[in-house]
């Protein structure tokens, strides 16, 4: 059976390359800080589920200081000019999507397929990690056959995928970074604090003031906590049951698929929400806020028209009596 | 109380725009020493989340592939690719894009899109090549186009998926309701999604269009 853990021992055998190739690379004034970098990565792909919790801890402090205090830098890159890539553009045609379709058609139908078939009593890949084992099967092929066609060594995809990793840099691991701040929240007791607060300062006498101060608490709680997921059961305990439905009898379905989606307006607007809104600032080469600028007013506007949504759905259809 | 200076860490850190990583990971040590935990049992907590979110970064793993195919001129095909589809605007394509991105979302296929393997290598170079028909457009509306197309990616995802009965978050909902006594069919939770789906949709469909407005070339003053 293909499982998580070997996608993660895929990753990280592609980290430990992309380590390797920056501490050769002179060009990089900081190649050191690259390669420590990248190494730990593919020390936390490779060994992560036997290094232990605290050094895991020390691990991502690691990771944290390197990447905050500017130890990484960025090499020279053997990258042929842009006339040679538009005579390939020309050369090659169309026929340069097919490998980067592949990727996400191999996901598709990995997902759709390959987890319902059975190998000698077994699944063929883990059940509930379908799309991810998909997605790097997916990965896979399309290298072969990517530098098969363009007749590539495998090296040359390794440095450029180490081109697009130091342009991304430090924000790589922030992702990773903010669910662990997640987790010391969750066992701080943050969320169950915040939720008394917003149920005790906020005047809730009406359906209307409870609900907007549920959609209102979705969406702040998760601009502070980078995921809706955490604000959900602390809003949800705190204002959602007690007074949406049990003082005021809305219906439970309806105001958790908008509150959840209330919560996902404030995803929109937090740099906390790193893979969303800041890891593609680094991809696309833009400024840190530049994705969070472009999605405030549509945050805004919809989490507006969801409150109401609510306000006329909720205490009117449904199909459940508490 | 003591436990929410961790968030006003956060608050401040992003406002005075320090390294998110210092400030994420002050943060953490901060709220669990404020908690009372020993600083062991802070450094714990933090390990063994960082190493359970380890999926989270699989998302670059596509990255080796498209850089080698960019290589070879992947995003000039992108742009070629535009010049042949003769009314594609900038808007228009995104749109379509924020469309086909919510459509195999709300069906369960939300690794169909994505930054690094869609946004970066094709759809932000298509969606700027599209805005440079009439003229080179300046730094910042090309950056601007670029924004855009990774919302677009984000709006089509987040209020997608969630019509799809077997997403996460459906799981989650129908979770945490029922161990409050609360049964919810999931279908009745992707039902009442899709209104606020399609709210999405329209509203961040039209802010797309209305980027073909803007210009993107510099204004050529006294050439007309």
């Amino acid at each position: 059976m293909i499982t998580l853990h070997d996608v993660y021992v895929f990753a990280g055998l592609v980290f430990v390359a992309i380590a390797a190739l920056s501490a050769r690379d002179a060009s990089n004034p900081r190649r050191f800080g690259n390669a420590l970098f990248w190494g730990l990565i593919a020390v936390s792909f490779l060994f992560g589920s036997w290094l232990g919790d605290i050094a895991n801890g020390i691990l991502a402090l690691a990771l944290a200081a390197l990447g905050g205090f500017r130890l990484l830098g960025v090499g020279v890159y053997t990258r042929d000019g842009e006339a040679e890539r538009v005579a390939s553009a020309y050369y090659r045609g169309d026929m340069l999507f097919l490998p980067a379709l592949l990727i996400p058609v191999t996901a598709m139908l990995g997902t759709v397929v390959l987890k319902n078939i059975i190998v000698g009593g077994a699944p063929l890949i883990e059940p509930k990690q379908a799309t991810v084992i998909s997605l790097a099967l997916g990965v896979a092929i399309a290298w072969v056959a990517a530098s098969l066609w363009l007749r590539e060594q495998p090296v040359v995809a390794l440095q450029e995928g180490r081109r697009l990793m130091d342009a991304i840099g430090w924000a790589s691991v922030l992702p990773q970074m903010l669910a662990s701040l997640g987790a010391v929240f969750a066992v701080a007791g943050v969320g169950r604090i915040v939720g008394e607060l917003a149920a005790n300062t906020i005047p809730l006498g009406t359906p209307f003031a409870t609900v907007v101060a549920y959609c209102l608490g979705m969406a702040v709680f998760t601009i502070v906590m980078g995921n809706a997921f955490a604000a959900f059961p602390v809003m949800t305990a705190a204002i959602g049951l007690p007074l949406v439905v049990h003082r005021f009898h809305g219906d439970p379905a309806i105001m958790a698929a908008i509150g959840m989606l209330s919560g996902f307006c404030g995803t929109l607007v937090t740099p906390m929400a790193a893979n969303f809104n800041i890891v593609p600032t680094a991809l696309l080469g833009l400024d840190r806020n530049a994705v969070i600028r472009t999605q405030w007013p549509t945050a805004l506007l919809l989490l507006f028209c969801n409150t109401l949504l609510m306000y006329f759905l909720v205490f009117r259809f449904g199909t459940h009596h508490t | 109380m003591l436990v929410l200076s961790g968030i006003g860490i956060v608050v401040f850190g992003f406002l005075l725009r320090a390294n998110p990583l210092l400030v994420v990971a002050a943060a953490a040590l901060v709220t669990g020493l404020a908690a009372g935990l020993h600083p062991l049992a802070v450094l714990a907590v933090l390990g063994r989340a960082f190493n359970e979110n380890r999926y989270v970064s699989l998302v670059f793993l596509p990255l080796p592939v498209i850089g080698l195919l960019e290589r070879h001129g992947l995003q000039e095909r992108a742009r070629m690719l535009i010049g042949r589809l003769r009314n594609a605007t900038a808007g228009r394509l995104l749109l379509a894009y924020l469309l086909m991105r919510q459509a195999f979302a709300s069906v369960g296929l939300t690794a169909i899109g994505g930054h690094a393997q869609m946004v970066r290598p094709l759809i932000a170079p298509m969606a700027e090549a599209a805005a440079e028909r009439a003229g080179p457009a300046t730094a910042a509306a090309r950056a601007r186009i670029r924004a855009f197309a990774a919302s677009a990616d984000n709006v089509g995802a987040f209020f997608g998926e969630d019509i799809f009965v077997a997403v996460s978050s459906i799981l989650l909902i129908k979770g945490f309701l029922g161990e409050s006594g609360i049964a919810v069919q999931p279908l009745d939770l992707s039902l009442w999604a899709i209104p606020t789906a399609l709210l999405a949709l329209a509203i961040h469909g039209a802010r797309l269009l209305l980027l073909d407005r803007r210009p993107a070339s510099p204004t050529k003053v006294g050439e007309s």
